[in-house]
């Protein structure tokens, strides 16, 4: 916590009532937007345990749809997240799920994009309005990141982490943290680094050119 | 500069001859890298939005989204002047402050957590107040928020301000505190006595248990805002009038964090202990959460 800045003290800026509940969902909601090029046409939420009992009193739900649609935990629209949707129409809904041993504050966001591509994100809201991504379509993860980030989608091989790091290295981004997760050797694999400085979304259509076997490359504004 | 605790800020303070708020800034400018400008600008945006999350408070009687909170500060409000109350309207007032963020929060309004979104009605409060009634200007209350937002740090880097892990006087706790000591030095006290009463602050309801009920930011949340004031009007008084806090900052932040450890789970917004776990708020909990699409299956 030595880190802390003035406005982690008092703040954040944010939809009430609840940083966990609200604020976080809302958070886990545009981190799975951003994790999608096309247009979402249906979203399907799996609440659990706390998320799921007290969902309505917090407007869990509506803080997740409202960051399904990309709005940011500050923003008025959240509250009117479910009539927004109805209106873009963009379909949703939620249900109850059951896990051992998961996190209170849990919930699976399932995306559905116009052109029939599925994104499934899922993630924990652990207090105070910060959240972990627990998995990325089905691969493990351990997330927490409150930096820009770049996500590659790619097959695990040799070589291709020294290409990705280079091509940051040569557009002088500075690489804060790094985490890499596969499904198995060779397999899909997702890599996020944390990037210090702004950057253009640009270089996700640049990287995915340049570099062979990388599927697909997100960017996390993590405003 | 940097500062871990009171009395390292209360060295740094009479080494560099600087007031808490300087100190603060200080580190804030060291750490973010950003300017004074941007800074300010932020704090500025930051009480801009907590001042209108009281006016949206008391513009409407909306019910809250648990339906628990239905006006109560707007009522108070409009009722000040009718000479029926003990405590002085413009006390009262002030309660009404913190009280109609809470309504605000509860409405999926737009608030500052300060430091939480359970404990952010205190310092608006009284920020407003006293920008009322001392016709302060922004300067004055950027040196406030930068105060209440020293003491906040200390608390954040000792202990828990999550009435999940620490209860209640975590949150309540903490905004008094960081409320209390802004007061202070608005009125022109020393640093010694802007942390003598962040002590008092928790001195006056250490042990207080997070207890929502049907765990939602609405009741006693609420209520416990609008006494987060008034105890944070108290310990300014007193600390202004030099009463000193015989225990010193850091052992009463130590005290509060064992406290809140040794809490039982229940008491720690569970809802499954004190009010919450009352066969009313229970009947409460069941009504709301009974009936909902999720559970429909929709």
């Amino acid at each position: 916590m030595s880190n802390n800045s003035l406005f982690d003290v008092i703040g954040p800026i944010m939809v009430g009532p609840s940083s966990s509940h609200t604020a976080g969902a809302a958070k886990l909601g545009r981190l799975a937007r951003q994790l999608v090029h096309g247009d979402i046409v249906e979203v399907r939420f799996t609440l659990y345990d706390s998320f799921a009992r007290t969902y309505r009193g917090h407007g869990t739900g509506k803080a997740l749809l409202g960051g399904v649609m990309g709005y940011d935990l500050d923003s008025e629209e959240l509250k009117h997240a479910e009539t927004i949707a109805t209106f873009r129409g963009l379909k949703f809904s939620f249900e109850e799920g059951h896990k051992d041993g998961i996190h209170p504050n849990s919930v699976d966001i399932h995306l559905t994009e116009d052109n029939g591509k599925k994104t499934s994100l899922s993630g924990s809201s652990i207090g105070g309005g910060n959240v972990v991504i627990t998995s990325i379509n089905g691969i493990e993860t351990r997330l927490q990141t409150n930096l820009p980030a770049i996500v590659t989608h790619h097959r695990d091989r040799v070589g291709i982490l020294a290409e990705i790091t280079k091509f940051l290295a040569e557009k002088k981004l500075n690489i804060a943290g790094m985490n890499l997760y596969r499904s198995a050797v060779g397999k899909d694999a997702y890599m996020v680094v944390e990037i210090d400085q702004a950057f253009d979304d640009a270089i996700s259509q640049e990287l995915r050119d340049l570099i062979d076997d990388i599927m697909d490359v997100f960017v996390i504004e993590n405003r | 500069m940097n500062f871990f605790s009171g009395k390292q800020l209360l060295d740094l303070c009479k080494e560099h001859e600087l007031e808490i708020w300087q100190v603060m800034l200080n580190r804030e400018l060291e750490a973010s890298g950003r300017t004074e400008k941007e800074i300010f600008a932020d704090i500025e945006h930051s009480l801009e939005v907590m001042f209108h999350s009281i006016d949206q408070g008391l513009a409407t009687y909306d019910r809250s989204l648990g339906g628990l909170l239905t006006g109560q500060s707007k009522k108070l409000y409009e009722e000040l002047g009718e000479e029926k109350f003990y405590l002085p309207d413009r006390t009262l007032k002030v309660v009404a402050y913190a009280m109609a963020v809470m309504e605000c929060n509860a409405r999926m309004g737009v608030i500052v957590a300060a430091p939480t979104a359970g404990s952010s009605g205190i310092l608006p409060a009284v920020l407003k107040d006293a920008k009322e009634t001392m016709n302060l200007d922004t300067q004055k209350l950027i040196e406030a928020f930068l105060t209440a937002g020293a003491v906040g740090l200390i608390v954040m880097q000792n202990a828990s301000v999550s009435g999940a892990q620490g209860g209640c006087q975590a949150e309540i706790g903490t905004s008094t505190a960081m409320s209390a000591a802004a007061l202070v030095h608005l009125k022109g006290g020393n640093a010694r006595q802007c942390l003598d009463a962040a002590s008092f602050a928790y001195k006056n309801i250490m042990g207080l248990v997070c207890d929502p009920i049907a765990g939602l930011v609405e009741l006693p949340c609420a209520k416990r805002n609008g006494l987060g004031v008034l105890n944070a009007m108290l310990c300014a008084d007193l600390a202004l009038l030099d009463v000193r806090s015989v225990v010193p900052f850091d052992e009463v932040v130590d005290a509060m964090n064992n406290v809140g450890n040794t809490m039982p789970v229940a008491m720690r917004e569970t809802a499954l202990g004190g009010l919450a776990a009352t066969p009313t708020a229970k009947g409460i909990e069941h009504e709301l959460f009974s009936n909902t699409e999720l559970n429909k299956g929709r």
